[in-house]
């Protein structure tokens, strides 16, 4: 396997996550659009982690389109996943 | 523009890419003779499956119409069909259809044969060689890409696939699509939370219209019924994975699709009414889907992984590719192409798009995928019909 030459991948302009290509940890900080970001808790390969401060209600963005709304306040460098985004579709098929 | 391919005319005007024999059950009871003879006839395959009696209504339909769509897939020189001769879907009826096709067609039953198995595998064998000489005959020629049905497919997914493999597949989809060629997208349970960007892509009212009664449609019928769809999209892997919700697994698997314009909907068992991109109602497993895809038409199917997947089909090349660098080193000799640079981060997605289009290039002209190399002849049939048994209780 040849080197990682890059962490995390943002899939279009307008989104407010970046997927983490390696395993990040909790406070280390990445290069990102000429600043920098600090990681508030590990990332597993593949998750996600928020490239600015998001407020509960606001949707949170990947390929410049919804892929769901946020449960509370998502803080920039923060793990996202289902403690924190639910889906706009799904959840109304759960409730009883 | 001026690029071509090799492959075999069908007198029907379809163009194939392999030239096999298809050595197909009609029911369940006789496939093991039908791989028997499968094995012992050159460039044969077996199409075999767990089903073809005591099915009614729309299960019915999918087996027959499938089979026949496999018979008559233009990879297919021509077909030995096996029947055992008290199924109700007949040995005599696959065969009257595929002949449709204008293909060479065999078949008969094993109650016919006098002597058992055995003897009606050597049958099998003798149709099989006489056809499988027939075959050697027609030689390639070249086509334009207006002859290829692509299937898109995906299988054991990651979170990776939707940032890596699929979007560089969706710009192989409109490259065909341009070239004048079709596309073929399943698997719509993955699409729900995308409709307005489906929707968008609509040719016109009416497929907007159509894709809106279906996802939505869909989902009030879940409602209705009380199911839980929770851990079915996205199922526990992709969740462990990281993603989060069916919108995020969706935007992933449409990528496959490119950005081309969607010209309508098409049944499990229904062939594309045009060129262009196509989507396919069919819920979401892949070797069904596959199956699907090849009994419409598709002469080459593209399926990307991201935990690995070694699955094939018997009558269509299916080329696998993969983004996850730990996959492509652990299930190497079942990954076509480790497209992992690009989440390694040396290579972007166009960029790994452009080996994909030369794997496809040397695909089409003959060389055996992973999964043909392998003999992986995967057939599963979509079941849909909703069961009466389901209103019948024990006292």
């Amino acid at each position: 396997m040849s080197k990682q030459l890059r962490s995390y991948i943002i899939m279009n302009s307008n989104d407010n996550c970046a997927t983490a290509l390696i395993d990040l940890f909790k406070n280390s900080k990445l290069q990102l659009h000429g600043g920098s970001i600090r990681i508030n808790q590990n990332i597993p390969m593949g998750h996600k982690f928020a490239l600015n401060n998001i407020n509960e209600g606001d949707l949170v963005k990947k390929y410049g389109q919804s892929i769901g709304v946020a449960t509370k306040e998502i803080k920039k460098g923060d793990w996202i996943h289902t403690h924190n985004l639910t889906s706009q579709y799904i959840p109304e098929v759960l409730k009883e | 523009m001026n690029e071509e391919f090799l492959g075999y005319q069908r007198p029907m005007g379809e163009v194939g890419i392999r030239n096999k024999i298809a050595i197909i059950s009609s029911v369940v009871c006789v496939n093991h003779i039908v791989q028997e003879i499968a094995s012992r006839v050159e460039n044969a395959v077996p199409i075999t499956h767990p089903l073809g009696c005591g099915q009614f209504g729309p299960d019915y339909n999918n087996t027959l119409k499938t089979l026949i769509g496999l018979g008559t897939n233009p990879n297919v020189f021509g077909v030995v069909v096996v029947g055992l001769g008290c199924e109700n879907i007949s040995s005599r009826l696959l065969a009257k259809n595929i002949k449709k096709a204008k293909k060479p067609v065999e078949y008969f039953d094993l109650q016919e044969v006098k002597g058992g198995s055995s003897v009606a595998i050597e049958k099998g064998v003798k149709l099989g060689n006489n056809l499988s000489e027939q075959a050697k005959e027609l030689k390639r020629e070249s086509f334009d890409f207006s002859h290829l049905v692509l299937g898109l497919e995906c299988g054991a997914s990651d979170s990776i696939s939707g940032i890596s493999v699929n979007p560089a597949l969706g710009i192989i989809s409109d490259r065909i699509v341009k070239y004048g060629g079709t596309s073929i997208l399943p698997e719509f349970t993955e699409w729900i939370g995308t409709e307005h960007l489906l929707i968008e892509r609509a040719i016109d009212k009416s497929v907007a219209e159509q894709i809106h009664e279906l996802l939505s449609g869909f989902l009030e019928n879940l409602k209705d019924l009380g199911i839980n769809f929770l851990g079915v999209q996205p199922t526990p892997g992709n969740i462990q994975g990281g993603l989060t919700t069916i919108e995020e697994k969706s935007l992933g698997t449409i990528a496959k699709a490119g950005k081309s314009p969607i010209q309508g909907l098409i049944q499990y068992t229904e062939k594309p009414k045009g060129k262009g991109l196509w989507l396919m109602v069919e819920p979401s497993l892949d070797v069904e889907s596959m199956t699907g895809l090849a009994g419409v038409g598709a002469n080459i199917i593209v399926m990307t992984t991201g935990r690995g997947s070694p699955c094939g089909n018997p009558v269509v090349p299916v080329i696998k590719i993969c983004g996850n660098p730990k996959t492509c080193e652990w299930m190497a000799e079942n990954i076509d192409v480790d497209m992992s640079p690009i989440i390694k981060g040396d290579q972007t997605i166009e960029d790994l798009a452009e080996v994909l289009w030369l794997k496809i290039k040397t695909t089409l002209n003959g060389k055996e995928t992973q999964a043909e190399k392998l003999g992986f002849y995967d057939v599963a049939i979509w079941r849909n019909t909703a069961s009466p048994f389901q209103y019948m209780h024990c006292k």
